[in-house]
Order: C-alpha cells, then sequence, then structure tokens
C-alpha cells in the first residue's frame, strides 16, 4: 500500500498496488454501468428516430463525408493512445506525452467538427424542440460528445502534470484508466455512427 | 454518536462537526448514512400518518386535490431513495468491510462522495416544500403529467433525484471492488458470509439499474427544461418510454432494498438458533437468481399499458419465477431454525416476524403477477397492500433487525432489550392493522391515489382500522428513537462479541477501531469466528505480523463536490444560469484538486495500536 516512487516500474505499472487494482477494477464496473446508460439512450433514439416533427428527415439532414471524417479522427485517436500506454509500459515518458498529446489534439479536432455539424443542423431547422428525434439525436450524440469534452480536459490534465511527477505505481493506474475511457468513447461512437448516421441515411 | 477514544495524535485528524464532514471512514460514513436515513424515514413516515388521518374518516378535507398528491408523492419518494437506501447502505457500510476482514472500503474518498451527493439531493429534493410545493405527479412520475401538467415540485424530483441517484450509484461500485479485491486471506467467495453476498448483489444491482433511472431523469429534465420532446405525443415523442426506462430502474430497485434484508436474516436466524445457516450455497445461487430474474420483469408494473398478450404472458411468467428461489430462502431460514437452540432476541422477534409476513406479500404478488387479474386489482389499495407487505413487512423488519443485531459493533452499546420488545411489538401490530384491510380495501375497488372516500360504500371501517394501525407503527418507532436516546446515554461498555455469534465482525473490540482489524485475520472456514470457536481457539489466527497500518486522509472534498452539485440544482430549477456555472465550477474544480494532488495518506503508529488494542480487551 505504499506510495514510493521508483524510477524502474514493474512491468504492469497500473495493477502493481492494490489501490492501482481497485481503480482499474472499478473503472470497468463504471464503464459497465455506462453501458447501461448509452444503451437506454440508444434505446429512447431507436424508438423516436423517423418522429421528425416539424424539423427535416434524417436522410435529408445527415452528410456521411463528415461523419466519416469524424470517426476516421476517433479511431485514430483510439490506436494512439493504445501507443501511449506501449509507451508507458517501456517507462518512456516522453513516448506518453507525445502520444497522449496527439490523443487530445484529435479528440478536439472530433468535437470541432461535431460543433459545426450541430451548428449546421440548427440552420437547417434540426433543433431539439423541431420533433422528437430532434431531443433524442442532440441528447445521445450530445451525451456522447460531452464524454469526449471529459476526456479531453481529463487526460489534459494527466500530461499537463506527468513531466512533474512522472511515471510510478501512482500515476501508471490515472494514465491506464484513462485510455480505457477513452477507448470506451470510441467504441460508442462506432454504434453512434451506425445506428444514427447510416441507418439514418438509408431508412 | 461513537466517539472513538483516540487522542488527536496526526494533524490529519479532525474533531467535531469537521471530522464528520471530512470523514472518509467506512465506519463513520454508515453512521452518517443512518442519522440521514433516518431522518429522512421520519419525515417520509410523518407524510404517511398525515395520508392516514385524511382517510381516517370518509369525506375528510384535511389533505385534499394538490396537498394529497404531494403527500402521496413525498412519502414514496422519500421513503424509497432517501430512507430505504442510506439504511441499507449505512448497514453495508459498517458491517462489508468488518465480515470481509479488511481495513477500510476500495475507495473512502468516493465512499464520502456517494454519501454526500445522496444527502444534498434528498435536501434539494425536500426543501420543494418550501419554495412553491412539492412534486405532485406520483413517485412513479409518469409522463406527460411530470412533462407536462406539473408544476416546478417535479423539477426538484428530477435534480434531487439525480444528484442522490449519482451518489448511490458510486456506493455501489465502491462496495463492488470492496468485496472482490479486498477479502482476508482465505475468505473465498464460497466462504462470504451472507449478508456480504447480498450486499454484492445488491450493488450488481446498483451499478446496472441507475444509469436507466439517470437517463430517464434527463429525458424528464430536457423536456421540461429545454423543451424536447420525447413524451410529447403531438411532437411525436412517446410517454411509454418513460415508463419502460423508469422500471427497467424500479424493479430491480426493489431487489436492491429486499437483498439485504434477507442477508440480515441469513445472519440473524443463524446466530440465535445457534446453528449454521441451512443451505448455504442453495442461499448463494438463489440470490444471485433473484438479481438476475429481477432485471427481466419490469414489464409487470405495466400489464395494463397495452403491450399485448405476449409480451404480459412472458413478463407475467418470469414474475412468477422469481418466487422459486424465494421459496428456497424461506424454507432454508425455516430449516435453519429447525431444532435450534433459539434466543428471541429483538434482533430474532424482528427476523421471525420478517417471515410470514414476507410471505404474505409474496403471494399477493404471485397474485398481482397474473396480468389478466391485474386488471382488477391494478391501482387500487390491493396493490398498495402488497408492496407495503414487501417492503415494511419485509425490508423494515429486516433492517431493523440487523440494527439491534449490529447496533454494538456501530456504537459500543446494546440497545435497551425492553425497549426493543416494545419496538418490535407495536411496530409489527401496527403494521399488520395498517396494511392487512388494505387488500380488501383494494378488492372492493378503493383506488390508490386518490384522497377521499364516501361513506356507506363499505369502506368506513378498514380505512379507519388502517389510520389506527399507522398511528401504532409512529409509536413503534418513536420508542425506537427513544430507546437510540436511552442507549446512547450510556457508557460504552459492549463486548466484542455480545451474541455469541459466527462472523469476523465480532472478533474486534464494539465499536471497531478506526484500522479495524489489527492484524488482518486468516480465514478457514464458513462462519470464519464460529470455526476457530469450534477448534478451541480464542480468536482469529492472524495472517501478517503486528506492524503499523496505513490510512487515508481525512478530506473535505467530497463535502464540497456535493455543495456544487446542490448549487448547480437550484439553477436549473429556477433557470438561473449562472448558478449552475459556480456549482459546475466547485464541482469540477474539487474533482481537479482531487486528480492532482495524490494522497499520501498516513500510518496508524504501532504503539497506538497496542494501546488501544489493550484498552479494548481490558
Amino acid at each position: 500500500m505504499s506510495t514510493e516512487v521508483s524510477t524502474n516500474l514493474p512491468p504492469h505499472p497500473e495493477k502493481a498496488t492494490l489501490e492501482g487494482k481497485n481503480k482499474v477494477l472499478g473503472f470497468w464496473l463504471f464503464l459497465g454501468g455506462e453501458v447501461i446508460l448509452f444503451g437506454s439512450l440508444f434505446a429512447t433514439f431507436i424508438a423516436l428516430r423517423s418522429s421528425f416533427g416539424s424539423g427535416p428527415a434524417s436522410q435529408e439532414l445527415f452528410s456521411l463525408p463528415l461523419t466519416a471524417v469524424a470517426t476516421f479522427i476517433l479511431l485514430t485517436s483510439s490506436l494512439t493512445s493504445v501507443l501511449g500506454i506501449q509507451a508507458m509500459h517501456r517507462n518512456d515518458l516522453s513516448g506518453v506525452l507525445k502520444w497522449f498529446g496527439i490523443t487530445v489534439l484529435f479528440g478536439v479536432a472530433f468535437l470541432g467538427l461535431e460543433i459545426y455539424e450541430f451548428f449546421e443542423y440548427v440552420h437547417e431547422g434540426h433543433t431539439m424542440s423541431s420533433g422528437a428525434f430532434g431531443s433524442a439525436f442532440y441528447t445521445l450524440v450530445g451525451f456522447h460528445g460531452a464524454h469526449v469534452l471529459g476526456g479531453v480536459c481529463w487526460i489534459t490534465g494527466l500530461i499537463a502534470k506527468l513531466p512533474k511527477k512522472g511515471l510510478n505505481v501512482v500515476t501508471a493506474p490515472k494514465i491506464y484508466v484513462a485510455s480505457l475511457y477513452w477507448h470506451f468513447i470510441d467504441l460508442v461512437w462506432v454504434f453512434i455512427f451506425t445506428v444514427v448516421y447510416l441507418m439514418g441515411k438509408v431508412g | 454518536m461513537a466517539g472513538h477514544g483516540h487522542v488527536a495524535h496526526s494533524p490529519k485528524r479532525h474533531t467535531g462537526l469537521m471530522d464528520w464532514l471530512t470523514t472518509v471512514d467506512h465506519k463513520k460514513i454508515g453512521i452518517l448514512y443512518l442519522v440521514a436515513g433516518g431522518f429522512f424515514f421520519l419525515l417520509g413516515g410523518l407524510e404517511a400518518i398525515l395520508i392516514r388521518i385524511q382517510l381516517m374518516y370518509p369525506d375528510s378535507h384535511i389533505f385534499i386535490g394538490a396537498t394529497f398528491n404531494e403527500l402521496t408523492t413525498m412519502h414514496g419518494t422519500t421513503m424509497i431513495f432517501l430512507a430505504a437506501m442510506p439504511v441499507i447502505f449505512a448497514l453495508m457500510n459498517a458491517v462489508v468491510p468488518l465480515q470481509i476482514g479488511a481495513r477500510d472500503v476500495a475507495f473512502p474518498f468516493l465512499n464520502a462522495l456517494g454519501f454526500w451527493f445522496f444527502f444534498m439531493g434528498g435536501l434539494l429534493l425536500n426543501t420543494s416544500w418550501f419554495l412553491g410545493g412539492a412534486p405532485d405527479a406520483g413517485w412513479t412520475a409518469y409522463a406527460p403529467l411530470s412533462s407536462a401538467f406539473s408544476g416546478r415540485g417535479v423539477d426538484f424530483y428530477v435534480l434531487g433525484l439525480q444528484i442522490a441517484g449519482i451518489g448511490t450509484w458510486l456506493g455501489g461500485i465502491n462496495f463492488l471492488v470492496t468485496i472482490i479485491n479486498m477479502r482476508a486471506p482465505g475468505l473465498t467467495f464460497m466462504r462470504l458470509p451472507m449478508f456480504t453476498w447480498t450486499a454484492f448483489i445488491t450493488s450488481v444491482l446498483v451499478l446496472f439499474a441507475f444509469p436507466a433511472i439517470t437517463v430517464s431523469l434527463v429525458l424528464l429534465m430536457f423536456d421540461r427544461l429545454f423543451g424536447a420532446n420525447f413524451f410529447d405525443a403531438s411532437a411525436g415523442g412517446n410517454e411509454v418510454i418513460w415508463e419502460h426506462l423508469f422500471w427497467i430502474f424500479g424493479h430491480p430497485e426493489v431487489y436492491i432494498l429486499i437483498l439485504p434484508a434477507f442477508g440480515i436474516l441469513s445472519e440473524v436466524l443463524p446466530t440465535f438458533s445457534k446453528k449454521r445457516l441451512f443451505g448455504y450455497s442453495a442461499m448463494v445461487f438463489s440470490t444471485v437468481l433473484i438479481g438476475f430474474l429481477g432485471f427481466m420483469v419490469w414489464a409487470h408494473h405495466m400489464f395494463t399499458v397495452g403491450l399485448g398478450p405476449v409480451a404480459n404472458a412472458i413478463f407475467g411468467i418470469a414474475t412468477m419465477l422469481i418466487a422459486i428461489p424465494t421459496g428456497i430462502k424461506i424454507f432454508n431460514w425455516l430449516f435453519t431454525m429447525w431444532g435450534g437452540q433459539i434466543r428471541f432476541t429483538t434482533a430474532m422477534l424482528y427476523s421471525v416476524g420478517f417471515l410470514p409476513t414476507f410471505v404474505i406479500g409474496g403471494m399477493t404478488g404471485v397474485m398481482l403477477a397474473v396480468p389478466t387479474a391485474d386488471y382488477q386489482y391494478h391501482d387500487s389499495y390491493f396493490v398498495v397492500a402488497h408492496f407495503h407487505y414487501v417492503i415494511v413487512g419485509g425490508m423494515v423488519l429486516g433492517l431493523f433487525s440487523g440494527l439491534y443485531y449490529w447496533w454494538p459493533k456501530m456504537f459500543g452499546r446494546m440497545l435497551n432489550e425492553t425497549l426493543g420488545k416494545w419496538n418490535f411489538w407495536t411496530f409489527f401490530i401496527g403494521f399488520h392493522l395498517t396494511f392487512f384491510p388494505q387488500h380488501f380495501l383494494g378488492l372492493l375497488g378503493m383506488p390508490r391515489r386518490v384522497f377521499t372516500f364516501q361513506e356507506g360504500m363499505g369502506l368506513d371501517s378498514m380505512n379507519f382500522i388502517s389510520s389506527i394501525g399507522a398511528f401504532l407503527m409512529g409509536v413503534g418507532f418513536i420508542i425506537f428513537v427513544w430507546n437510540v436516546i436511552v442507549t446512547n446515554s450510556k457508557k460504552q461498555d459492549a463486548p466484542a462479541d455480545p451474541w455469541d455469534a459466527r462472523t469476523l465482525e465480532w472478533t474486534i473490540p464494539s465499536p471497531a477501531p478506526e484500522y479495524n482489524f489489527a492484524q488482518t485475520p486468516l480465514v478457514r472456514g464458513l462462519d470464519a469466528l464460529w470455526t476457530e470457536k469450534m477448534a478451541g481457539n480464542k480468536k482469529m489466527t492472524p495472517a501478517e505480523p503486528l506492524g503499523e497500518i496505513h490510512m487515508p486522509s481525512a478530506s473535505i472534498l467530497p463535502f464540497l463536490m456535493s455543495v456544487g452539485l446542490f448549487i448547480a440544482g437550484y439553477g436549473f430549477i429556477y433557470h438561473m444560469y449562472v448558478l449552475v456555472g459556480i456549482g459546475a465550477v466547485i464541482t469540477f474544480g474539487c474533482m481537479f484538486a482531487r486528480s492532482f494532488k495524490d494522497d499520501p495518506g498516513w500510518h496508524v503508529p504501532l504503539d497506538e495500536i497496542e494501546r488501544t488494542e489493550k484498552e479494548a480487551r481490558a
């Protein structure tokens, strides 16, 4: 249970202490609950996805090239976070900073595209109040966007402090669970891309 | 309160109010949950008595219309979310780490955070009484009544429950990790005490059920505050979505409530029968099965919505299936007592009183599970009688049993047994007087949630009896509070093992020292302490040498974070987004402070451990 800082990292620094093990397991359970959270939002969206009300229909609204670029950016950011974790396992601090820094930049780019997309939609009359589809769309996609924003702030905070704190058995679990979170966000987006955009485009 | 006899040793230790605001000790958090839960139980009970005063005579005009709706809504909401849940968490906090031989929970900081979120959420909800009226759309807050036709009270319901729910959810994760990762050496899953098993399954249900209500509250909030159309049929919305999401949470919630009571019985009955629990493995698997099936039956709350005969049949049969593992439990408890050396302490009385009462509630549950019959029972007092039999006759009796049983371990003092027996008999008789007639009121056609009834329809005398019973239950609860006050003024003289019990929590002094176990014990069988007693050992075999003990630091951040959400809650309710911003800055600021500043904790020095242990054994 001690918190001494050593320069030699054990092979799996994220689970080398009981605190680390607790944190990783607790985070997996947290993600389990998040699955229900997004599952409920998806179920609501699927039930309401054809109730366009006074707004435009999803077929004319969505632009697949834009969301395809967003998808590509977010999937790539998952890869860079894996490279960051590999750097952590090599005890390579600068590698961790570099790869997670790139992950954050990708996250910001994704958010930028999403905000642009929402602005466009509002101009086209697709709003929270234009119909049940609008409400469900902004709630589901917005919840995901808020998760991305949270992840960007979190990882930024972590890597800002990392040069001073260094890689050790206290910081390693924090980085590890942040990367788990990032993968989860990515996974949710895969479902959003399929259920919201692809299905919205075809019918 | 359970003052610890320590002198202030380290600057990390606070005293007085600051100690309670900053504590991360699971034992103190348990007491906080108990006090807060007891307070809300008192409020909810008062609301119940006001309801029964209105319904005592036909055609009364004391609490009518919106006031009556507020009373029923707040009674249900308060009892479920703010009284039952925290008292369960009080016992889980007080008992689970001790039963598994742990020094603390996995996330002490998160544990405190969970409590303060729950408390601030409950407080926010209850301030609605003074700020323009409480929610009045029923504790189930069905849309579109709640989304389009209710006043500001429902905003308090939405925000208050959202904040409290997040707290409960965090608590669930904390207990899961604690039980999985922090068991003492030798304590395998199939040696876990039953209370810990039920706490484990309850936490699983909390983890997977609460996100559903989080989402339903978010949808309702967006409809009410941001002009969304989830439940507005004219804009393509669908109000049945609320019912589904609410009950996908709501049905597991009733198992969240009852399973810990099952666990308490499984500890109390063996102890006071001086026999091991009959059918331990069957008890474990029936608990798991009940937890699993609990997620498969939510639509039995929606039989009359019109989901169709196939859906109704499937959910009806799934509901009846739950009677099987529950029946296994009832028989195992009876066989545990069979041939035992039974001692009728107050704790035992409550557990024994549970059995017939809960069987009645379970039986009406199977009756309600028949969809065709449910069309008759639906929304009548029969349903009210049913769920009070399982929740009060089941869970509350179980919780009282657990409180009498573990009180010495929590506070170092034994509750008075004479007052305890008065408490039991008044509460028990009052309970049956209140709710037994309600079965027949329901069958005679008296609808629930309606504030009056007409004279001469055959409802007068049973309503009168029901109200008398409610007063008697009130008397019973006052006797309990009196017992607590009387007991609290005595000195802390409870022995470590006052009941000749079987599990690990009874191997350490009462109340448990701050670090729980001076040495982590080695568990060598089911009922760890009883195993050693049977082997002729006076104490547990330690699994480690005596040494300094590492403890987490106290922190004010959980309290401040919940204050932030409390402020943001008002911001949303009153559309004052400056307040939302201020609240968010406080909460997220504390989160970042917590994340950036690592807590190295502190160590209890060896001489202090030796002194504490010596004083406790003296």
